[in-house]
């Protein structure tokens, strides 16, 4: 039919958009890793005594740990030793305080990510907490949300003006020692994002962060933290582009989630980090842990992730389901494409009484690409009355992309109901041909039933950013048949 | 309108369609019956330009074109329709986006300016309601859940927006009942016209009591074995096809 295999593999190879490199002197550290590096981190940032040993105990940790080789993904061994630890841009006034103070030359960049700093009206009542490399550069919005309690600030400002709650809560959902990535990160991690929504508070604006690589060989270790006391709401989203580069970047992220009794949580990804050429040359390695710990009663926590970009994304946003009637969800849409391979999935883990979980998993693979889902529903025999619902899609588009399921289930409590629904399409070439014989083009037409499939995914994010998801995914498929 | 001359294709290795002949002018509603397996639907899905037909001779021409140049959505915007034997369902596509897309392509290959949202709501309303279709379906999406029914209404409802120039309808009424087929019928008649026509793939004479063909052929063996006025359909209804391979052998 029309959609021949070298017709599609034209129409998939459009470039990445994101590709430049800004020219700001960075302070960096020399590549290579020890304790000396961890401590000279802890210096940079002029970080309390608590932190610093809760680095080198995890980075004394990790040298005794190995990487991981069960995912589904084939790399290059990482040379830990071949990475610069730290890399902050170097800006006249070093802490700036408003936007005004804020290197043109960065807001260019940002100009060109299409990050509304300017042009908020598109965005309004976003708040923007802008992440470049290692250093938080501009938060906006401050104020507002001071006003309502609500602390939204890089890392490091919380490091130094709420130390009581970093202490407190830090490494309390994702311990130190939780993995070979998680624990890197905890030794090294540079910033990142901090929120803290106190008791009864919902956050007014949608909180947002856009996290950017740029200098060379800069391995990437945020550390986000999001707490909301008890009755508090939040809904948080973090999107990701980085500039092209011909070296595969690592990017070891650790995301941590505390939601105390009746409190909500909605994290919401779109990732968009270069995911290499056509033909798999360069992209972002992205390990990521990220975690969420419904620890009081009736919490609940949602993930929704959009994920187009990076070589190779390994990443299990997951949830613990302590607090009775606590509710998990985890709702995803997965795009590989050329050489892109992707080992995704959730963590449910059941321990309180009448917990609930929903899965939804949408995967779309094109081109030469490997798309996994690995979802784990674990119920502990606290559990009583636990339910889980997951429903795993596949979409190929192509002959030469894959697409895997494993599904792990760990039931110890005979009262929970645990249902599992897994499908796995072409994407039908008889929709395609239903869609041009109506004389509809054939990127439309993939576009549609593409987004059709996602739908139910889409639905789950923040307004805003369901239509900037909606354009990612066409950018990433752009004529993508099979 | 169309002129197929002595059009060969296969598929898998296998001759599906040895020499088909067929001429509709403007205006004519020509009826295309015959047994299963005989190549009906592979014919229309050919003129539609489904490219997993290998075509092995012969030519088509729509409008004095070269039909089987253009790729199958230009062949639409030109005004081609062809209403599918199985619907087939798009999930989470909504019907209504599908066929606004689907007509807004048409006007814009037509130089014709773009309708807009409200214009076109007011448009589907109204032939939804000749179709006899619940406002439900606006929302739903393609074919999405529709019984074998709604699908085929669903067919005709995209064609009474679209105004084909040559509608080809593979068996759109098999699978409804009595009011539906009326229902059917009168959409397909609401669209007569000295410009249009239309194909109609039947297995069923009691759909020409309701669209009157001018032009019968028995569809034999991949090709056309006889044509006639709408008396042969009833002859067709009272001996089968049997007795037409006889009189072929004779
Ligand atoms: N892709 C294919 N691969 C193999 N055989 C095919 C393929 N498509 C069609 N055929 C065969 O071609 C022949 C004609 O099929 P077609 O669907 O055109 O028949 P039809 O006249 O429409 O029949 P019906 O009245 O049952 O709808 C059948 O024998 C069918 O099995
Ligand atoms: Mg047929």
């Amino acid at each position: 039919m029309s959609s021949k295999p070298q017709d599609v593999e034209a129409l998939i190879g459009r470039k990445y958009q994101h590709g430049f490199v800004t020219d700001i002197e960075s302070d960096s550290l020399p590549p290579g890793l020890d304790e000396e590096v961890v401590r000279a981190i802890s210096r940079k940032k002029q970080e309390p005594a608590f932190l610093l040993d809760w680095r080198l105990k995890a980075f004394r940790h990790w040298l005794t740990m190995r990487e991981p080789q069960w995912a589904h993904v084939h790399y290059q061994r990482i040379d830990y030793q071949d990475i610069s630890y730290y890399s902050a841009p170097r800006t006249p006034a070093n802490a700036p305080k408003s936007l005004e103070e804020v290197d043109p030359k960065l807001l260019a960049t940002y100009a060109k990510l299409g990050i509304p700093l300017h042009e908020r009206a598109r965005l309004a009542g976003v708040a923007v907490d802008a992440v470049f490399d290692s250093v938080s550069v501009a938060t906006t919005f401050k104020d507002k949300l001071a006003k309502a309690g609500v602390i939204f600030c890089s890392f490091s400002d919380a490091v130094h003006h709420h130390p009581e709650l970093v202490e407190r809560y830090l490494g309390s959902v994702v311990p130190a020692a939780d993995n070979f990535f998680a624990a890197l990160n905890s030794a090294v991690f540079s910033d990142g994002s901090f929120v803290y929504v106190p008791a009864g508070v919902r956050c007014p604006m949608e909180l947002s962060t856009y996290f950017r690589i740029n200098a060379a060989k800069t391995g990437q270790f945020e550390r986000t933290l999001i707490i909301a006391a008890e009755g508090a709401s939040v809904s948080y989203l973090e999107g990701c582009t980085a500039p092209m580069r011909d070296e595969n970047q690592l990017h070891a992220a650790v995301v941590e989630l505390v939601a105390l009794d009746d409190a909500r949580i909605k994290y919401s990804t779109v990732q968009n980090w270069y995911p290499g050429d056509e033909n798999g040359i360069g992209g972002i390695f992205n390990f990521v842990t990220k975690r969420g710990e419904c620890r009081g009663r009736n919490s609940k926590i949602s993930w929704t992730q959009v994920e187009t970009g990076s070589a190779i994304t390994w990443k299990y946003p997951s949830c613990v389901l302590r607090g009775d009637n606590s509710v998990g969800e985890f709702y995803s849409v997965a795009v590989t494409n050329n050489y892109q391979q992707a080992d995704t999935g959730t963590k449910m883990i059941h321990i309180g009484r009448n917990t609930r979980s929903t899965i939804v998993s949408k995967g779309i693979s094109a081109g030469h690409a490997e798309n996994t889902y690995r979802g784990q529903v674990k119920i502990l025999p606290s559990a009583e009355g636990a339910r889980n619902f997951t429903q795993c899609d596949s979409l190929l588009m192509g002959a030469k992309c894959a697409a895997h399921t494993f599904p792990y289930m760990e039931v110890k409590n005979p009262t929970a109901v645990v249902e599992h629904e897994a499908s796995t399409s072409k994407i039908g070439e008889d929709q395609l041909f239903y869609c041009l014989q109506r004389g509809i083009s054939q990127e439309d037409a993939v576009n549609m039933i593409v987004s059709g499939f996602c739908k139910v995914v889409f639905k789950e994010l923040p307004m805003e950013f369901a239509v900037e998801a909606q354009n990612l995914l066409s950018v990433s498929l752009e004529g993508a048949v099979g | 309108m169309l002129k197929i001359s002595n059009l060969t294709a296969r598929v898998a290795g296998k001759n599906i369609l040895n020499g088909v002949d067929l001429e509709v002018n403007a205006g004519e509603i020509h009826a295309l019956m015959g047994p299963n397996g005989s190549g009906k639907s592979t014919l229309a899905q050919i003129l539609a330009g489904r490219e997993d037909y290998e075509i092995t001779g012969g030519s088509v021409l729509f409008e004095g074109r070269d039909l089987l140049a253009l790729p199958p959505e230009e062949r639409a915007r030109a005004g081609l329709f062809l209403g599918f034997q199985y619907p087939v369902e798009i999930p989470g596509v909504n019907n209504v986006y599908l066929l606004k897309a689907a007509l807004n392509a048409k006007r814009k290959a037509a130089g014709e300016p773009e309708v807009d949202a409200y214009e076109f709501l007011a448009l589907i309303k109204q032939k939804m309601k000749f179709m006899q279709m619940s406002e439900s379906f606006l929302t739903r999406g393609v074919n999405e859940g529709f019984s074998g029914g709604e699908k085929k209404r669903n067919e005709v409802l995209q064609m009474l927006v679209l105004e084909p120039k040559l509608a080809i309808l593979d068996e759109t009424d098999s699978g409804l009942d009595i009011d539906a087929l009326k229902v059917v019928s009168n959409g397909v008649n609401s669209l007569r016209d000295p410009h249009r026509s239309v194909v109609l793939v039947t297995h069923y004479q009691r759909l020409l009591d309701y669209i009157v063909p001018d032009r019968v052929h028995v569809f034999s063996g991949g090709r056309i074995l006889k044509s006639g006025d709408k008396s042969l359909a009833l002859e067709l209804e009272k001996r089968g096809y049997d007795w037409l391979q006889e009189s072929r052998v004779a």
